[in-house]
């Protein structure tokens, strides 16, 4: 793309002195904290070791992998996290594009309403997710149970009823991130191309066809990537969790893969155990991010 | 026709009034919360009309006594914002010098502060004073960045904004001053806080300025592996932290440097770096490459290039930046909460908010104070940056 400079100067670096000099720190901090450890706990993985013990790793093979592989449990928590990244996702994609079809328009304070509505998404996860139980509180006190006592029959224990505890979860989440959607959603619909909708209108385009054929195709590109952001990021679920259903209960109605990694690793201290289980779930979000970062640049390569 | 087209843009705008009030609604009732006493928390249903008290902001102060200094710095925050205020209204001239009296002053109240309080009084050993002279250094830093010394020696005039920042760097300072105060005093809370804004801060000046560097080099070289090499960098921060904070923890217990400072600005500055290369890269992805090339012909070499046509070029882009990085870092918690330990050394807020679990329940009053003054900062921030949020969040990919 941009090839060596053509100008030589005698003085100072090189070029490549510098390309080098100022790439190196970035990769030698990437290498030391990222893929060392990454390397040491592969090693960990093949071996029974727990970091509260004294006693040295020992080699075991494969056994963690197949011991994980085999857990019916495990695969419990899997379902766990795809409901949840399923529900969770399914419910921020319609109310953030709504809210965005809802901004956009002109009127008074566009701006500043926009921002009040983005707020959420910029706040800690934890910290405003351990407020939320308060809201959710199960008898009328919590806010929420207090809105909904006219419809409901007796108050719903939104953290301790197993069946409903994940719908909590998704609340939070989608309080959050419903207003990442919409941002993106709504740079989308506003780079849509005015004239588009003139033309449909001199030919008597109904509302629907509009949407249908002129909004929906242009938003689509970018729609996508923000559905594969959250995809991602819901996958890793952990910080609500941890704090809204006290680290994924009641019982393990909550627990994401994530959860019980955390619990594995920090609770049991069954380290070789849960640096096999980080692996399978890191070549998981390999995977995904793969197909994510393929798709950003296909998107920037278009824009 | 007109009519029906009024009565649809009223109900959209009623729509959104609606949508604009569930969302702010937990935000609000944090900060209720937070004014209410604890017979106005602990009912039968909620209460909406309630008596202001402040009894849970002071749960948060030192249970010893506000120190004297706190009032001082207090007084020079709100002074610098008022008469910051009335600079940039009425486009009032400042007085000459006096952004520099102004600086001195703090600088001179912060060594006050240092030599005058006691050695901090709560069980915590470190030792929270030296912290005014951490300010004391970073206010003359800023300032020398924004208004810089020329050779001839002293001060030339710059231009007003820059002064009028300048004015302001005391009130930010200050602020942090306030915490510093108040964790010496002996208040857990601001010293967590304060712990925030070191590890916060100081990841953040690293991981830009490293990121800035790397990010110059992919956009105006060829780098061998381009693609692969920024893929690789992205992918490092897609990892579940639970995932890369295992090995981490064993490697940190190995070099002793669980609870530490350095240790948690090491780690965010890892995590941060990639953030901050992939979005500097777009923004001096759109500095003409014109600029550079006529500054080499006048004789600049490349380096002096960097420094003295893309750095002031995106300047936007660093703030940008910068905040961003300062927010993940405050907001982080599953690294915080493995690596320190609560009521340690160098523990940061979040995990220390969310363990406040009491022996009588769970006092929301206090949970509500705190959460509130944690996450001002935040709301401040993002009202500032919000032309460049759909950068940020998308990782500099799409650009508006």
């Amino acid at each position: 793309m941009q090839t060596n400079h053509p100008y030589k100067t005698s003085r100072g670096m090189s070029d490549y002195q510098l390309k080098m000099a100022f790439i190196m720190p970035t990769m030698i901090l990437l290498i030391l904290m990222n893929i060392f450890p990454l390397l040491w706990s592969l090693y960990l993985s093949f071996h029974r070791y727990k970091a509260s013990m004294p006693a040295a790793p020992r080699f075991i093979g494969v056994r963690n992998y197949a011991r994980l592989l085999q857990d019916p449990e495990i695969w419990g928590y899997f379902q766990t996290t795809a409901y949840f990244v399923f529900l969770a996702v399914a419910a921020q994609f319609f109310i953030g594009f709504g809210l965005a079809l809802l901004l956009n328009r002109e009127f008074r304070y566009k701006g500043f309403i926009t921002t009040l509505l983005l707020l959420p998404m910029m706040l800690s996860p934890v910290v405003v997710g351990l407020f939320w139980r308060f809201i959710l509180f199960s008898d009328n006190s919590g806010l929420l149970n207090f809105f909904l006592s006219p419809v409901l029959k007796s108050p719903i224990g939104w953290t301790t009823n197993p069946k409903v505890a994940m719908l909590a979860v998704v609340i939070v989440d989608t309080w959050m991130w419903s207003p990442f959607m919409m941002l993106i959603a709504l740079a989308g619909l506003s780079a849509v191309p005015k004239y588009l909708y003139e033309a449909a209108d001199v030919d008597r385009a109904s509302a629907w066809f509009k949407f249908r054929w002129i909004t929906l195709p242009l938003v689509s590109p970018l729609l996508l990537i923000a559905l594969l952001f959250r995809t991602m990021d819901a996958f890793k679920m952990f910080d609500i969790v941890y704090v809204l259903t006290r680290e994924g209960g009641p019982g393990t109605a909550t627990e994401t893969v994530s959860m019980n990694l955390y619990k594995l690793a920090f609770r049991n201290y069954n380290t070789g155990k849960a640096c096999a289980m980080a692996y399978i779930l890191l070549i998981i979000i390999v995977a995904l991010s793969n197909i994510y970062v393929k798709y950003l640049n296909r998107v920037k390569g278009e824009a | 026709m007109q009519g029906r087209k009024n009565f649809w843009h009223y109900l959209i705008i009623i729509f959104i009034a609606v949508a604009v009030i569930i969302y702010i609604a937990p935000i609000y009732w944090i900060l209720a919360t937070s004014l209410k006493g604890f017979a106005d928390i602990a009912t039968k249903l909620p209460k909406f009309v309630f008596k202001i008290s402040l009894e849970n902001y002071q749960k948060l102060m030192p249970s010893e006594g506000v120190p004297g200094v706190t009032y001082l710095f207090l007084a020079e925050v709100s002074i610098g914002l008022i008469l910051f205020g009335v600079f940039s209204l009425f486009k009032v001239k400042l007085p000459r010098y006096l952004d520099l009296v102004w600086n001195s002053i703090f600088v001179l109240t912060c060594l006050y502060s240092f030599l005058s309080l006691p050695p901090m009084q709560s069980r915590l050993q470190t030792d929270a004073r030296f912290n005014f002279l951490l300010l004391i250094v970073c206010t003359i830093i800023a300032y020398l960045l924004i208004v810089p010394l020329k050779k001839t020696g002293g001060i030339v005039s710059q231009t007003e904004k820059k002064r009028r920042l300048t004015f302001v760097l005391p009130s930010v300072f200050g602020t942090i001053a306030i915490c510093v105060a108040l964790a010496n005093g002996g208040s857990k809370y601001f010293y967590q806080l304060l712990n925030s804004i070191i590890i916060g801060g100081g990841s953040t000046i690293l991981a830009v300025g490293l990121g800035t560097l790397a990010a110059y080099a992919f956009s105006r070289f060829d780098v061998a592996g381009k693609d692969d090499l920024l893929f690789f960098i992205l992918s490092t921060r897609m990892l579940p932290p639970v995932v890369v904070v295992i090995p981490i923890y064993l490697m940190y217990s190995q070099l002793g440097l669980r609870d530490t400072h350095f240790g948690l600005i090491l780690l965010y500055t890892t995590f941060n770096v990639s953030f901050a290369v992939w979005l500097m890269k777009g923004f001096i992805d759109e500095i003409p490459k014109e600029y550079e090339d006529a500054a080499l012909v006048d004789g600049y070499s490349r380096f002096q290039t960097f420094v003295k046509v893309i750095l002031p070029q995106s300047v936007t882009g660093i703030a940008a930046t910068a905040v961003f990085c300062l927010i993940t870092a405050w907001n982080e918690f599953a690294f915080a909460l493995v690596l320190t330990e609560v009521g340690g050394k160098a523990v940061t807020a979040p995990p220390s908010i969310t363990s406040a679990t009491g022996s009588a329940g769970m006092d929301w009053g206090k949970i509500a104070a705190s959460t509130f003054v944690f996450l001002l900062p935040v709301a401040v921030f993002t009202f500032l940056m919000r032309g460049h949020l759909l950068r940020g969040v998308t990782f500099g990919a799409v650009k508006k």
